[in-house]
C-alpha cells in the first residue's frame, strides 16, 4: 500500500467514524444522564437501546411496503423512543426505585440489579421475537432513497461518498443533542434534573420530587437511546436482541472517557471513541504490514482510552462532582 | 365388559411390546435457538429413516426407537446431553451434531463407552482426524471444501486480488486459511487476511477495500455475519462478488442480505436436494410427513441414520440375533458399505467417506438454494 493509497480513504473513514461517534455519542448520553442523578451505572441502559433498534424494525415491518420512506422514518424515531423511553422508566420504577427505598447505602447492588436487567430484557426480547415473527436477525430494509449518495451531485469531494441515511445520523444526531442541550440549561425540568444531580435531599426541601425528576431523567435518556438504535439499524442493518451489548459498553465508554456525568463530555467522548475505532480498524493492518489487523482496533481504542485516562482521570471534560449532569 | 376389554387389549400391546428388545437411535442437533432450522432438519431426516426401518427391526424382534436431543448449539450442553445419552443402555447410536464446535467435544464423551456417531454436517477436519473408532461423517471436510473454492475462483473466475476475511472461530479460520493457501499456490494475490469478531459493523473492512480493490471477497464464517457483511458492502456501492463455505449454505443469508446476496458464491458438501441422485422420493416423503422442504442437511441426516441402521443389522446378525454392543456396532458401521440418497457412501479407516462430493453455488437470484455450478468428488486428504 502507497502512502497514497493510504491517504485516500482517510477522509471516508474520518467520516464512518463520525457516525459511529454520533450513534455512541446517544447513547452515552442516557449513561451520564442517570450516572448524573442516582450516581448508578445503568448497565440495562444497552438493552433499551437495542429495544429502540427493534422497535423501529417492526415500525417499518408493519408500514414498509408502500408509503413514504421518510414518513414511515420519522414514526419509527417517535415510536422507538416513547417505547424505549417508558421501558427505561418502568425498569427504574420496577428495579431501581425500590431498592433506593430501603436506603441501601451498597453502590454494588443497583449496579448488579442493572445486569440483571440487562439479561432479562435481552431474552425478553428474544422470545418475544421469537415468538411473535418466529425471527432471530432482524433486518432493516434497504431502501434505495436511504442509500443515494448525497456528495455525488457535488462531485463526490476528496473521494468522499455519504449517503442519505448518513446524512440523517448527523442531520437527526446534532438536533437531538441541541435539544437536550436547551432541555438540562434552559428549561425549569433541566434546572430540577441539575438540582436533583447536585443534592437530591436539598432539591427535595425546595419543593422539587426527586423520584419525578429521575423517572424524568431515564424517561428522555431511554428516548434518546431508542431513536439511536433506530439510527444504528439503518446504518448496520442488522439486529439481535444481543445487538445491545456491543455498542452499549462503547457507549459506556465514552461516557467515562468524557468524564461521567458531564453531557458534553459524554457527546465528545463518543466522537473519539467511534473515530478511533474506525480508524484503528482500517488501518492497524496496513501500519503493521498484516501483523495485527482489523481485530485489534477495540485493543488499540482501549490502549489510547487507558492512557489518555492515565493523564486525566476525570475524562476530558470532567471537572469535579458538583458539575455533573 | 368394554372397559374391560380395552384394558386387557392394552395390557396385551404392552406385554408383546416389552418381548421385544429396544434398540434406540438419538439424533442430537439444535432444535431451539437462530440455527434450529438447520438442526431440526437433521432431526426429521433421521426420524424418517428410523420410521421407515422400523417393520424390518420389528421381524428381527427389536423394537426401534428415535430419541431427538436439543444441544442448543452450545459446547456445554451438547455435552451434557451426551453424558444422558451413554448412560441409556438401550441407546447405540447418535446422529448428529450440526456444529463442529460441539461435536468435538461431544464425542469425547461418546469415545468412552464407544457409542457410535455418525456426523450429517461437521466439516472441521479434526472431527475424523482424532482416529476414533466411533466418530464417521457423511459431508466432507474444510481442508477440501476451502481449496475447491480457491480453484473456482482462481481457475474459473480468474480472479487474482483477494480479500479474505474469518470471524476467529475455528471453523470460519480454519477455512479461510485452507483457502487463501491454495489461492497462493495458484498464484493469486491475497491482499489481505484478517479476523473480526464484528456482528455488525464492518466499515474498517469496507473502506481497507476500497483503498485495497480486491476482486473478490472471501468470507470465512457463518451467515449471520457473512450476510451483513455483503449487505453493508452493496449500500456502500462495492460491487465485487463475495464466496464463502458452507457457513453461508442457509435460507437465512437471504433474509439477511436480501437483494444484495445475488452474485454471492458459496462452497458447501451438502447438495440442494434437487441435485441429489435418488433423493426424489425422500424430499417427497419429507414433505408429506412434515409439511415443509427439507433443508441443507436433511438428506445426510437420512443417510447418516441409515449408515447406523446397516451397521447395527449387520452386528445383530453377527451376534446371533441378540442385541450386540456399542463397540460391536462401531465396528460394523465403520464397514457398512451403502448406495445412499446422497451417493455411494463407504469411510475409510479414519470416517471419512472415501469420497465426498464438494458444491460450488451461485445466487443467481434472491431466492435459496442457489444454482449450482460445480460438483466435484474429492477423496480426504492422506496426512494428517
Amino acid at each position: 500500500m502507497s502512502i497514497a493509497e493510504l491517504l485516500s480513504i482517510l477522509p471516508q473513514t474520518l467520516l464512518e467514524g463520525l457516525l459511529l461517534g454520533f450513534v455512541y455519542a446517544m447513547v452515552a448520553l442516557g449513561y451520564t444522564m442517570v450516572y448524573g442523578v442516582l450516581g448508578l451505572i445503568n448497565f440495562a441502559h444497552s438493552e433499551i437501546f437495542m429495544i429502540g433498534a427493534v422497535t423501529g424494525i417492526e415500525v417499518f415491518r408493519y408500514l414498509g411496503n408502500g408509503g413514504n420512506p421518510y414518513l414511515i422514518l420519522l414514526l419509527a424515531f417517535i415510536v422507538a423512543a416513547a417505547v424505549s423511553g417508558t421501558v427505561a422508566v418502568l425498569v427504574e420504577r420496577l428495579a431501581y426505585r425500590p431498592l433506593r427505598r430501603r436506603g441501601s447505602k451498597n453502590v454494588l447492588v443497583p449496579l448488579i440489579t442493572a445486569i440483571g436487567v440487562s439479561f432479562l430484557l435481552q431474552d425478553l426480547v428474544r422470545a418475544i421475537e421469537a415468538l411473535w415473527h418466529n425471527e432471530f436477525n432482524l433486518q432493516y430494509p434497504s431502501y434505495d432513497t436511504f442509500n443515494y449518495d448525497v456528495l455525488s451531485k457535488l462531485g463526490s469531494p476528496l473521494g468522499l461518498t455519504l449517503a442519505v441515511k448518513g446524512l440523517i445520523v448527523i442531520l437527526v444526531s446534532i438536533l437531538m443533542l441541541a435539544g437536550l442541550n436547551y432541555l438540562v440549561n434552559r428549561t425549569k425540568l433541566g434546572k430540577a434534573i441539575r438540582a436533583v444531580a447536585q443534592d437530591m435531599s436539598t432539591a427535595g426541601l425546595m419543593g422539587i420530587n426527586p423520584d419525578v425528576i429521575i423517572s424524568r431523567t431515564f424517561l428522555i435518556g431511554g428516548s434518546l437511546a431508542g431513536v439511536a438504535g433506530v439510527l444504528f439499524g439503518l446504518v448496520y442493518t442488522n439486529v439481535t436482541p444481543y445487538s445491545g451489548f456491543q455498542p452499549g459498553i462503547k457507549a459506556f465508554t465514552a461516557a467515562v472517557l468524557g468524564g461521567i456525568g458531564n453531557i458534553p463530555g459524554a457527546v465528545a467522548g463518543g466522537l473519539v471513541l467511534g473515530e478511533l475505532e474506525t480508524l484503528g480498524g482500517t488501518y492497524l493492518g496496513f501500519l503493521t504490514g498484516g501483523n495485527f489487523g482489523s481485530e485489534y482496533a477495540q485493543v488499540l481504542a482501549f490502549l489510547i482510552l487507558i492512557l489518555i485516562l492515565l493523564f486525566r482521570p476525570q475524562g476530558l471534560f470532567g471537572q469535579n462532582v458538583s458539575e455533573k449532569v | 365388559m368394554k372397559k374391560l376389554a380395552i384394558l386387557a387389549t392394552g395390557v396385551l400391546a404392552l406385554s408383546l411390546a416389552s418381548a421385544q428388545t429396544v434398540i434406540k437411535i438419538a439424533s442430537v442437533s439444535p432444535l431451539s435457538g437462530p440455527q434450529s432450522v438447520l438442526g431440526e432438519s437433521i432431526k426429521l431426516g433421521a426420524q424418517l429413516a428410523i420410521e421407515e426401518a422400523q417393520p424390518r427391526f420389528k421381524a428381527m424382534g427389536f423394537d426401534l426407537q428415535f430419541a431427538p436431543q436439543d444441544d442448543q448449539a452450545t459446547p456445554d450442553v451438547g455435552v451434557a446431553v451426551a453424558r444422558r445419552i451413554v448412560n441409556d443402555p438401550d441407546l447405540l447410536g447418535v446422529v448428529g451434531h450440526l456444529n463442529s464446535g460441539v461435536a468435538i467435544p461431544a464425542s469425547e464423551v461418546y469415545k468412552d463407552t464407544n457409542l457410535v456417531m455418525v456426523s450429517p454436517a461437521n466439516t472441521n477436519p479434526r472431527i475424523t482426524d482424532r482416529g476414533y473408532l466411533n466418530v464417521n461423517r457423511v459431508c466432507g471436510r474444510d481442508d477440501v471444501q476451502g481449496p475447491v473454492g480457491a480453484e473456482y475462483a482462481v481457475k474459473t473466475l480468474k480472479k487474482t486480488r483477494l480479500f479474505v476475511i474469518h470471524d476467529k472461530t475455528a471453523y470460519g479460520q480454519g477455512l479461510a486459511e485452507a483457502f487463501a493457501n491454495r489461492a497462493k499456490e495458484l498464484g493469486a494475490t491475497v491482499v489481505s487476511f484478517v479476523g473480526t469478531e464484528e456482528a455488525s459493523n464492518f466499515q474498517p473492512l469496507i473502506l481497507q477495500m476500497r483503498a485495497q480493490k480486491p476482486d473478490l471477497v472471501y468470507y470465512g464464517g457463518i451467515y449471520d455475519k457473512g450476510g451483513v457483511l455483503i449487505k453493508q458492502m452493496r449500500e456502500r456501492g462495492l460491487a465485487m462478488p463475495v464466496m464463502g463455505g458452507d457457513g453461508l449454505d442457509s435460507s437465512e443469508l437471504v433474509k439477511i442480505a436480501g437483494k444484495a446476496v445475488i452474485g454471492t458464491l458459496y462452497t458447501t458438501t451438502s447438495g440442494p436436494i434437487d441435485t441429489l441422485p435418488k433423493a426424489a422420493a425422500f424430499a417427497k416423503n419429507y414433505k408429506a410427513k412434515f409439511g415443509k422442504d427439507s433443508e441443507a442437511y436433511g438428506a445426510y441426516a437420512y443417510d447418516a441414520t441409515n449408515v447406523i441402521l446397516a451397521g447395527l443389522e449387520a452386528a445383530i446378525k453377527a451376534n446371533g440375533g441378540k442385541k450386540p454392543t456399542r463397540e460391536e456396532v462401531a465396528k460394523a458401521v465403520r464397514q457398512v458399505k451403502l448406495d445412499g440418497i446422497t451417493g455411494r457412501i463407504e469411510f475409510d479407516d479414519k470416517g471419512d467417506r472415501k469420497l465426498s462430493d464438494y458444491y460450488v453455488i451461485y445466487m443467481k437470484t434472491d431466492s435459496y438454494p442457489g444454482v449450482v455450478q460445480k460438483i466435484i468428488q474429492f477423496a480426504p486428504p492422506k496426512k494428517g
